[in-house]
Parts: structure tokens; C-alpha cells; sequence
């Protein structure tokens, strides 16, 4: 380790002022950083006593994030797998299919290490995408404005290939994340000036610009299999709920799921999102390490548990039936990007509230979007995305009413 | 004020001091004629014949217009206006007409239309003002097409309806393109003009607003 510091040390003076390489002091320094702890240390009269600085708390964030990445891999594997094995499908004839069969690996979905195999092979050329076109970007923005490159890319450029299906084509997944970076970040100077959630921001575009490639049968990787999530199935078959919910709620082996499936993320969906167990952990994670806001989590979870209740209690009163509707509020947390979104979206610490109460209105508002986009909306089966980034819009504005409102409450207090 | 020669109001509305990417005006026809190109062209002249006439018109009249009810008689010019370019338009390009349906009749709420008719031709001589009013319409007329351009391009593969980017057909396995759903929406016309706008006060940095 000792080779390396010197080796950085060495090239030092050609990347600071006055080198040759000066203009490419982001990249020495993003390098150097990466590595070691940074040299430089706090002039003047601060009293910060907290060790946790930016680079923690993303590296906090992506350590949470494990769960979910390891799920991804073993699911995207399994449900393809599943198809294959079930004759529901056929395997694809494309280069992953090719890598898979010479590393001789079989599809047999009760294999662990031929699911994680098959899973890697669609997860990783997704990320390993994300992470050359969006870092590409920001070190040319790095460069060009003469800031640091940012470890928060570390964390869009991991929770972006969760959100998408394993079938997405790599160059979709490039114009997403440099879309995501460039409109959802640099536009407004950077990381922590970024008032929507990038990685977000990135699968919105693509959910608007490519919907064939995003929405559909396009989430088990074998070809010939047509499928929807399970909101995606809930949501076409809305009337007819005289089937009932196990028959709409259709495993990829044709058997009904349950709620322990689902809860464990053995459904189809994008990538990171099915399970929810996985998220679960992570929010351990985060909010006993204080990186993640447990007001955010549990104002979203009061938002979309209180608004589902609300459905179910009008679908069981006969009110109103639509699937929908008679979806228990403990599924909806369940099925669908809920999870993944509340855990590791809704609590970006720079697109969400920043205020103490402005927190709990904001995870609520976020929640019960989500269920009402889901519930309501014909067009979108899955809210959640639309709904945090409609709560990131907000997010300042509910900050100005609460600062405003602590404002008149202390002015009254010494007015008399 | 120096004397302005005949070139800069002309001119300066198209780079300088554009109606769209400065003044931020007119943005919401921008938005829902940009979908194709021959559509935004055929919007693009009819926004500039309207705001170089009515720019003359309303500077002939300048003088007898009583302040108070300026802004009546202006739009009563404006709308006169606009409605002979409507009708020449079904009458000559009525394909063309009827997918712009109501968009030609709104060209009377356009702000730039308004905007320059109160801000420039109620202060200065007809031959000057008409100039302006082209010049206007010439800056809205060049955001038009890039936005339509990229909007076109991108959305439906196509430039005028003609196949520039050959769509991949997958039963004909044909072509490579796949096109872009979020274009072809009007929120795009936002990033574009956004973009152009960001691009334009790099290189002019003092387009940009000061803070505060």
C-alpha cells in the first residue's frame, strides 16, 4: 500500500497548480481520495466534531445497497432461469446466452451458483455501463469546472441499474444515466445543488422515451415469455376481479405468488427492486449508521399504508372494486418498486426535505402519491418513481413553509 | 441613445436578444408546434408576418392611440392579423392548417406579438418598428426550427416527413433506429430549449441574470 501513496505522492506536483497535468486535477485527486483518507484538513474556527463526511456516507449507502445487488443477481438468474426450466420460455440467442453455456453453466433454477452466474452476466455489463458513461461525464464536468468528482455518483451509478429490467439494450442504459446525470445534476452545478434524484431522473427519461423497452414483458431475461409484474398484472386485469387476486398475482412458474414471495423478492420486476427483505436490511443499515432519515422511511410507509387502507376499506365496503383497490395495504408495501424506492430513494439527503418536520410531510406526500398513482392513475402501474420525483419538486417548498412557519411562531413569541 | 442602424434590429433579436432564450416569451406555442418540422415552419412565418405587421401597424397609429386604451387596440389590430393569416392558411395549406387547429388563432395571445408591439413599436417610427417585429420573429422563428429539428430527428426519425433515420422493423428486420417516446411529448421541447439556452449564455456570459 505504502508503493501506491508514494506513487500518488510522486505525481502530485504535475496535477496541482502549475503542473502540466493541472487541468486534470479532478481525476488525480477522485484517484487519491478513492484510495486514502484526503491530506487536507479544516482551517480556521469550525467546531464539526462528526467523522462522517461525503465519501462515508456514500460508501454507507452503497454498503447498504449489498443486499439488494446480491438479490438482483440471484433473481434476475432465477426468474430467467424458472422460465427456461418451466419450458415457458426459451433461452435468448444473444452473447450472454453465448458466456453463459462456455462458462457450462445450465439453466437449473435450483442451482445457486448458475442463477447468481446468469443473473451477473445481465446486472453487471448494465452497471459496468452506468459507471463509464455517467463517471465519463462527470469527470469532464469535473474538469471543465474545476470541481471535485464526487463519490454521490458512486451511489446513482448503483441504484440506477437496480431499477432496471434485466432485458434493457446497454445503449438505452447510456443515454439514461447520461441523461440522469447531465439534466437531473450537472444542469444545476452538481452534486448536493441537485434537486432531483439523478439515478431517478435517468430511469424516468427512459420510461418516456424507450416505454417497449421498460415496461411489458420485458423483465425475465428468455425469450417467448410473457409476463408483467405483479402491478403490471394488477393493473390489466383491474376489473376483473372476480378471478381473484391469487389468479391475477401469476408466478413466473404459472403458480399464484404469496405474500412471503413477494416479501423475499422471488417476483418478477426490475432488477434491485423485488425484494423486499433485501431493502429492509439496508434500512437497518442506514438508519442505525444515520446516513438514511427514518422519518422519511416512516412518514412514506404511514403515506402509502394509510392511503391503501383507505382503498381497501372502500373495496371491501363495496364501494369500489377495482384489483387495485382490493390490494391489502401489506402487499402494496410488498410488490412493486415500494420498497427499494422508500429505503434508498426517497431519503437522497439532497433531493428530499431538509427540515425535521418538512420530512414527515414530505414522506408522506411521496407515499400517498405513490398509492394513489397505482390505484387511480390508468396509465402508470407503479408510482413510486413518479411520485419521489414529484416529492423532490416539493421538497423546497415544504422547506420554506416550515422555516417560515418556525420564523412567525418565535416572532410572536418575543413580539410581546 | 445612440441611433440603432437597420442591421442591429434586425439582427439582434435572432442572437443577441432573442425573444425565446432571453425574454423567455412565447414559450407555450413553442411547445406545441415542435413536434414536426414543416409544422414549426409554418408556424414560424406566420408569427413573424404577424408581429412585423402589427409592429408597423400599431407605429402608424401611434400617435392617436389614447394611453388608456392602448392595449385594446393593439390586440384589435393583432387579432385582425392574425385572423387574415389564418384564413390564408386554410385557404393555401389546409393540411398544414388543420394540424396546427388552434394553434395560428393563439398566435394573438403570443407574448412576443404583445410584447413588442407595447415595448418597441409604441415608441418608434413604422420602417424601424416593422424591422423589429421581422427580426422578432425571425429569433422566434430560429429556436422554432432547432427545437423542431431535434424534436423531428430524434422523436420520428424523420426531417419534413422525409426518413433520415431508418426505423428498425423488426419483422423486416430493416433499419436501426429506434425512436425516442419522449420527444415526440411536448415537455421535450423544455430540455431543448433549456439546453439552448444554457449553450447560448455559455458563450454569452452576460445573458445570465445576477442573483438576487
Amino acid at each position: 500500500m505504502k508503493f501506491i501513496r508514494n506513487l500518488l505522492d510522486r505525481a502530485a506536483p504535475l496535477f496541482e497548480e502549475g503542473g502540466k497535468l493541472e487541468r486534470l486535477y479532478p481525476l488525480y485527486e477522485a484517484g487519491d481520495t478513492f484510495l486514502y483518507t484526503p491530506g487536507e484538513i479544516t482551517h480556521g474556527t469550525t467546531h464539526v466534531r462528526d467523522g462522517l463526511d461525503l465519501k462515508r456516507m456514500m460508501v454507507f449507502v452503497v454498503i447498504a445497497l449489498t443486499p439488494c445487488i446480491l438479490m438482483a443477481m440471484w433473481n434476475t438468474g432465477y426468474q430467467a432461469n424458472s422460465a427456461i426450466h418451466a419450458e415457458a420460455g426459451t433461452a435468448p440467442e444473444n452473447w450472454q446466452e453465448s458466456l453463459f453455456t462456455s462458462l457450462g453453466m445450465a439453466h437449473d433454477p435450483g442451482s445457486l451458483l448458475d442463477n447468481i452466474v446468469l443473473g451477473a452476466i445481465y446486472f453487471l455489463p448494465v452497471y459496468i455501463v452506468t459507471m463509464t458513461v455517467g463517471g465519463i461525464i462527470e469527470v469532464i464536468f469535473g474538469i471543465v469546472r474545476k470541481h471535485e468528482v464526487n463519490e454521490g455518483f458512486l451511489v446513482t451509478g448503483m441504484l440506477f441499474p437496480l431499477t432496471l429490467p434485466p432485458t434493457i439494450p446497454l445503449w438505452q442504459v447510456a443515454l439514461g444515466i447520461a441523461f440522469g446525470v447531465l439534466i437531473g445534476k450537472e444542469v444545476f452545478g452538481g452534486t448536493g445543488k441537485n434537486f432531483l434524484n439523478p439515478a431517478l431522473t435517468a430511469r424516468a427519461f427512459l420510461y418516456f422515451a424507450y416505454p417497449n423497452q421498460i415496461t411489458g414483458n420485458v423483465w425475465i431475461a428468455a425469450d417467448g415469455f410473457s409476463g408483467a409484474t405483479t402491478l403490471g398484472a394488477l393493473a390489466e386485469n383491474k376489473d376483473n376481479l372476480d378471478v381473484g387476486l391469487s389468479q391475477i398475482l401469476q408466478g413466473v412458474d404459472g403458480q399464484g405468488i404469496t405474500w412471503m414471495q413477494a416479501f423475499l423478492g422471488t417476483i418478477t420486476g426490475s432488477m434491485g427492486e423485488t425484494s423486499a427483505l433485501a431493502c429492509l436490511l439496508g434500512a437497518a443499515f442506514l438508519i442505525l449508521t444515520g446516513v438514511g432519515s427514518w422519518k422519511i422511511m416512516a412518514a412514506t410507509v404511514l403515506g402509502a399504508v394509510g392511503t391503501s387502507g383507505v382503498f381497501w376499506l372502500a373495496s371491501l365496503s363495496g364501494l369500489e372494486t377495482s384489483a387495485l383497490f382490493a390490494l391489502p395495504p401489506w402487499w402494496h408495501l410488498v410488490i412493486g418498486g415500494f420498497a427499494f424506492g422508500c429505503v434508498f430513494m426517497v431519503t437522497d439527503p439532497v433531493s428530499a426535505a431538509m427540515t425535521e418536520k418538512g420530512k414527515w410531510f414530505y414522506g408522506i406526500l411521496v407515499g400517498v402519491l405513490t398509492i394513489l398513482i397505482r390505484g387511480i392513475n390508468p396509465a402508470f402501474p407503479e408510482g413510486i418513481m413518479l411520485a419521489i420525483l414529484f416529492g423532490n419538486v416539493m421538497a423546497p417548498l415544504i422547506d420554506y413553509f416550515v422555516i417560515q412557519g418556525n420564523i412567525n411562531r418565535r416572532m410572536a413569541r418575543y413580539a410581546s | 441613445m445612440a441611433k440603432e442602424t437597420t442591421k442591429e434590429i434586425l439582427l439582434s433579436p435572432v442572437f443577441t436578444n432573442n425573444p425565446i432564450a432571453l425574454q423567455v416569451l412565447g414559450i407555450c406555442s413553442a411547445l406545441a408546434v415542435t413536434s414536426k418540422m414543416d409544422k414549426a415552419l409554418t408556424m414560424a412565418l406566420a408569427v413573424t408576418v404577424v408581429t412585423g405587421f402589427s409592429n408597423l401597424s400599431v407605429s402608424l397609429v401611434r400617435k392617436f392611440i389614447p394611453s388608456s386604451i392602448r392595449i385594446i387596440v393593439q390586440m384589435t389590430i393583432i387579432a385582425s392579423l392574425v385572423i387574415i393569416v389564418d384564413q390564408f392558411l386554410k385557404a393555401y395549406a389546409f393540411n398544414i392548417s388543420k394540424e396546427l387547429s388552434v394553434f395560428v388563432g393563439l398566435i394573438i395571445t403570443n407574448c412576443i406579438v404583445m410584447g413588442r408591439a407595447e415595448a418597441y413599436a409604441m415608441k418608434h417610427e413604422p420602417g424601424m418598428s416593422f424591422l423589429d417585429g421581422i427580426g422578432n420573429g425571425l429569433g422566434y422563428s430560429l429556436i422554432l426550427l432547432i427545437v423542431a429539428f431535434f424534436r423531428e430527428l430524434f422523436g420520428f426519425g424523420t426531417l419534413f416527413g422525409i426518413t433520415i433515420l431508418p426505423l428498425y422493423d423488426a419483422v423486416k428486420d430493416s433499419g436501426w433506429y429506434t425512436t425516442n417516446g419522449l420527444m415526440v411529448l411536448p415537455p421535450s421541447a423544455f430540455f431543448i430549449i433549456g439546453i439552448i439556452i444554457w449553450v447560448l449564455r455559455t458563450f454569452r456570459p452576460d445573458q445570465v441574470e445576477t442573483e438576487g
